[in-house]
């Protein structure tokens, strides 16, 4: 305890020694802002306001000048956020706690004034998690749709709340509920396990015999890298692949729109040289690939713009056109 | 003639009781000691449960199982030790 003691002895010393200073210098200045603060008063006074109770900033104890502006700031303030319209808007979140075994998942409703809220739905979400209920979970990391963690299913459609712009009719609530088809961990947490084993399952790396020429890297022509656009962009939200109503069906069985899109991504890239391999992995049965019946929900969905079924009709008729016509004909 | 033994078993008691067994067989691979622990925990935990959770809740159950099935891959690796627990206050 003795260092604290003694800190704290330094500290008050420190204090009086500031407040001694600030009296020497600012005579002048009270004299001058006390007659100001008496006009301003009397103005006030005449427009009906009554003279604003002293604030206390213990901050600026020792600063005439700087309290008397931080008052009148503070003033201010109140003034424009009296006079902006409070614009009230309704989210109906899910929320579903694992710590109460008792209670059913329902829709709670929050109130959030967008005049003081940030333009996406993650800001209302944040903003309800700092003020109305702390006890909201949902994953969030970059807020700028680079990492996909905050995807959630927002009126409806399947999208990540950062690059969502908040429905400005108030008239009727935004509802907000976790992933469709996925197992909830609690409120809009999803268990994303199977989707990452997918990715992981089909080998999302570059696979090569050659040795790059100059021992350095594996190059690549810009016509090849083109190629890539439109692929490589993808955040592995999971928005698309908890679209699908394949997926949905099959999540064991089908890929999934996100982890096929992936696979496209190796397939059609030049510097990989076991094309052959990843596109017989993914049609040894007619399960992992061809679940999908091209309903492109996964295009209209996704929060990038990319568009997965695409991919797969191309990993599609790339396999069929490597087959045998009669086999073709079968399939 | 199984019947004949016990009660007959839903398919969700039959889910709970082979995760417990899982958990059983884990806990085979870990030294005595860890083994011992692992197992009073775990009977500790799956009896709580017994007791506390409503059979009719089966979204919990569901939960519970899903939640009980990912600790069970993670006591399977090789590289886990043990399991403890501690108090929440």
């Amino acid at each position: 305890m003795q260092p604290r003691v003694a800190c704290h002895a330094e500290a008050l010393k420190i204090i009086s020694k500031l407040q001694a200073f600030g009296d020497s210098i600012t005579q002048a200045d009270m004299l001058r802002s006390s007659f100001l603060r008496r006009g301003y008063n009397k103005v006030a006074g005449i427009f009906g306001r009554a003279e604003a109770k002293k604030q206390d900033f213990p901050v600026l104890e020792g600063h005439p000048a700087a309290q008397e502006s931080a008052e009148v700031a503070l003033e201010s303030r109140v003034t424009v956020q009296d006079n902006v319209k409070k614009v009230m808007k309704e989210f109906r979140i899910y929320r579903w706690n694992p710590d109460r075994p008792d209670s059913k998942p329902f829709l709670q409703s929050y109130h959030v004034d967008l005049s003081e809220c940030g333009p996406m739905v993650l800001d209302a979400l944040q903003k309800i998690k700092a003020e109305n209920d702390s006890s909201l979970s949902y994953r969030r990391s970059c807020r700028e749709g680079i990492c996909g963690s905050c995807a959630m299913n927002i009126g409806g459609t399947n999208t990540v709340a950062c690059l969502k712009p908040i429905d400005g009719h108030t008239s009727k609530p935004t509802i907000i509920i976790p992933l469709p088809h996925m197992f909830v961990i609690k409120d809009l947490v999803v268990d994303l396990t199977n989707f990452y084993q997918q990715y992981k399952s089909i080998e999302p790396w570059l696979k090569t015999n050659m040795v790059p020429k100059d021992g350095r890297e594996y190059r690549q022509s810009p016509a090849d890298r083109k190629k890539l656009d439109g692929l490589y962009e993808c955040i592995l939200c999971a928005c698309c692949t908890t679209s699908c109503p394949s997926y949905w069906w099959n999540p064991e069985e089908y890929l999934g729109p996100a982890a096929l899109l992936h696979a496209y991504r190796w397939i059609c890239d030049s510097r990989d040289e076991l094309t052959e391999e990843r596109l017989q992995a993914l049609t040894e049965d007619e399960r992992k690939l061809y679940r999908c019946r091209a309903i492109k929900n996964c295009t209209a969905t996704c929060p990038k713009g990319l568009d997965p079924a695409d991919a797969i009709h191309k990993m599609k008729t790339k396999h069929m056109l490597s087959q045998p016509m009669e086999m073709v004909e079968i399939m | 003639m199984g019947a004949s033994r016990g009660p007959r078993l839903s398919g969700l008691q039959k889910q709970v009781l082979s995760l417990y067994r899982g958990f059983l067989r884990a806990a085979r691979c870990k030294s005595a000691a860890d083994r011992r622990q692992i197992e009073s925990i775990v009977s500790a935990e799956f009896r709580r449960n017994s007791n506390q959770v409503d059979r009719k809740n089966f979204l919990y159950i569901e939960y519970l199982l899903r939640r009980g099935k990912k600790q069970l891959e993670q006591l399977q690796s090789p590289n886990t030790e043990s399991l403890s627990q501690t108090k929440q206050s």
